[in-house]
């Protein structure tokens, strides 16, 4: 691998051909399963965009995608595999629903910002353990992140079963938040603007602290001296700590943004969606960040694309599930076929693109 | 606690203990030869589904194990592209078997079955039936002996024996032959293998295809032995589990018996009681339920007895050009 490909190649047509490669597969599955791959791309496109309704429900899941995406996004520059995402946003979801219920809260304006703060702090703790394991005791960060997933799902099921459901109700879930503490939806948004948009759309303004997110983890990552650090670290470790960088703090530093960022994400689905606490809120979109930040390349800009392809595929997938007879897990095999793909088999394409370069070169 | 009640408990803590056996033990071919292997939960799972299809299409439970190993043998071939042909990252790849055979079984599943992704009921010979030792019968009224013998070793499904048997044959593979000194060779050294003329490529896959085999096996036994047929899910986190037990027993099969035992004893004493009164502390069920998890997060933290994984465990081999 002496020569390298333009870079144009390395960030658009490897994973082009990659996604495409996924999505022809995807559709042989649906042939296989006897149904007609065009039709259900043309259902899927117009229940997810055809409608400000189906957009309501497109851009919520993107939401949470763009959280978890940006999560192991930061990981990966540091070289670090975050696969907690999952438990990071059960715990944030923790965060949210005790700072909610805490107070009665005046207005969603007070209720915002100190929800936030819940919600990054409890997903930063729940991820700071397995990296100061990583960083002090050389534990390998993707088996505590896993093993902290699970120790997750068991505090919270103790939580809201023991400790915050309500007297008298037998649902494992918190009490209903304050009225107070309702966030706006991308409906109320649009109608204060004059604008007409679906109602009863889980989208709300959270869409609008993810996209801030991003520009976020832009500034932190390429225009800070920790951002410079992390990527230093995660290209190589020895250059860095040759260079005075500590790799305890790195490590630390790049895993409690990451674990914030999932965190953040409960924010959308407890707090904008939800409106209180319940088992398996995240369902599975700490996993679809690792596919998010695979396809967007670690960046921003890509991550939010992806999100808002996943988000598109979660919508989709819903109404093909409603109106055909595939179920809801074509898009589980959707998303393990783009990370295998965009991650896993990424030399399968960019050998074959990298030898043609080669030729054109020499030639 | 009599000893009816603590025999009944040991003896679902067999039942439970068998597929995390065979999952571990599958992890530990995988990860000597230096290859991670997060997907041992996604090939457990594709095996259950095609066992128990097989199974109740054919009436055969045997004919739902050859399909159950070929399930996981084709997503262990996948791991072998990813990861050893393609050097790709070994963890996505596991993480893309996971949730390419969640999909897939639903998907599938409900194509044959429309079921919403069951297999139908399995009876009689499509299950594996419980073998009954010679003399069971017989000794059942020996105090202490008789019980222990007839409720406990015997009474099991074939697999369970074969679980078993997995543990010395895997450590005499291992730590007796030429093979397993070269499996373990490559996943510490592979450059060294490569020098002495071994083809580390072959003996990659070759321990790819033992986990292959071995998930296969352990998915078999949940849909046609501890349950009757497949259900969405089913393996619910028992490959995670199995990856816990794997560091828990250091990479070495007999104290992998002990690791997925003490797990399944944990999973089997949780299904029984809901909460454990200790002289008025109480346990609840859900800290049952993640002391595996705790316990691993402990060993892997290197507090107690330090777990070091295989050397070149996780790196694809370049061979020097």
């Amino acid at each position: 691998m002496s020569e390298r490909i333009p870079k144009w190649a390395d960030v658009v047509l490897v994973p082009v051909i990659s996604l495409a490669l996924a999505f022809v597969i995807s559709g042989l599955v649906i042939l296989a399963i006897g149904e007609n791959p065009w039709e259900a791309l043309k259902l899927m496109v117009n229940g997810a965009l055809g409608s400000s309704y189906g957009w309501g429900f497109t851009l919520y899941y993107a939401t949470n995608f763009i959280f978890t995406g940006l999560a192991v996004a930061v990981a990966f520059h540091a070289s670090l595999f975050n696969i907690g995402g999952e438990g990071q946003a059960t715990l944030g979801g923790l965060g949210v629903a005790l700072v909610c219920l805490a107070l009665p809260w005046p207005h969603w304006g007070l209720a915002l910002p100190a929800a936030v703060l819940g919600a990054a702090a409890f997903g930063a703790l729940w991820a700071a353990v397995p990296a100061w394991l990583q960083a002090r005791r050389g534990s390998h960060i993707v088996i505590t992140t896993i093993m902290f997933n699970f120790i997750g799902a068991s505090v919270l099921n103790y939580v809201l079963v023991n400790v915050l459901r309500p007297v008298g109700s037998m649902d494992p879930a918190t009490a209903r938040f304050p009225p107070g503490a309702s966030l706006p939806t991308l409906h109320d948004m649009a109608a204060a603007l004059g604008i007409a948009w679906g109602r009863n759309t889980p989208a709300n303004i959270t869409f609008f602290i993810a996209l801030a997110c991003c520009v976020l983890v832009w500034a932190i990552i390429w225009h800070t001296r920790l951002g410079y650090q992390i990527r230093a670290f995660g290209k190589s470790e020895g250059a860095a700590r040759y260079a005075g960088i500590n790799p305890v703090r790195i490590t630390m530093y790049a895993m409690l943004i990451s674990g914030a960022l999932a965190g953040l994400m409960a924010i959308n689905n407890v707090m904008g969606e939800a409106e209180r606490l319940v088992l398996n809120s995240v369902e599975g979109a700490g996993f679809i960040g690792i596919a998010v930040a695979l396809m967007g390349r670690s960046h921003p800009v890509g991550v939010l694309l992806a999100a808002l392809l996943f988000g598109f595929l979660y919508q989709g997938g819903a109404e093909l599930a409603l109106w055909t007879t595939i179920p809801r897990e074509l898009i589980t095999v959707i998303q393990a076929l783009v990370i295998l793909f965009t991650g896993a088999l990424d030399n399968m394409v960019r050998m074959p693109v990298e030898r043609l370069f080669r030729g054109r070169g020499a030639a | 606690m009599d000893l009816m009640t603590a025999l009944q408990i040991l003896d679902s803590t067999v039942r439970l203990g068998t597929p995390l056996l065979l999952a571990c033990l599958a992890g530990l071919y995988s990860e000597r030869a230096g290859i991670f292997d997060i997907g041992l939960e996604g090939k457990m799972l594709m095996a259950a589904f095609f066992s128990g299809a097989v199974a109740f299409v054919t009436g055969s439970v045997w004919l739902g194990l050859i399909a159950g190993i070929a399930g996981a043998m084709s997503l262990a071939v996948v791991h072998g592209l990813a990861s050893i042909t393609f050097r790709g990252n070994q963890l996505i790849s596991g993480v893309a078997i996971n949730f390419l055979a969640s999909g897939l079984t639903v998907l599938i599943g409900q194509k044959w079955f429309a079921l919403g992704g069951r297999t139908p009921a399995l009876s009689g010979e499509g299950r594996f039936q419980p073998i009954v030792l010679p003399f069971a019968d017989s000794l059942r009224d020996v105090p202490v002996i008789g019980p222990v013998y007839y409720e406990l070793i015997s009474g099991h499904t074939a697999l369970v024996y074969v679980a078993f048997a997995a543990v010395p044959i895997s450590w005499w593979l291992l730590f007796r032959t030429r093979f397993g000194l070269r499996l373990r060779a490559v996943g510490e050294n592979p450059a060294a293998v490569d020098t002495a003329g071994i083809s580390v490529t072959r003996l990659r896959y070759a321990a790819v295809a033992i986990a292959g085999l071995l998930t296969g096996i352990a998915g078999a036994y949940l849909a046609t032995g501890l349950s009757a047929g497949f259900v969405k899910e089913m393996t619910a986190g028992r490959g995670f589990i199995a990856l816990a037990a794997l560091i828990f027993a250091k990479w070495r099969p007999v104290p992998a018996l002990g690791a997925t035992m003490l797990f399944g004893l944990l999973e089997a004493v949780a299904n029984r009681y809901q909460n454990i009164d200790l002289g008025g502390v109480v346990i609840p069920v859900q800290a049952m339920q993640a002391l595996p998890y705790v316990l691993t997060v402990i060993i892997l933290a290197g507090f107690v007895g330090k777990a070091i994984p295989p050397r070149a465990g996780g790196e694809p081999y370049v061979k020097e050009r």
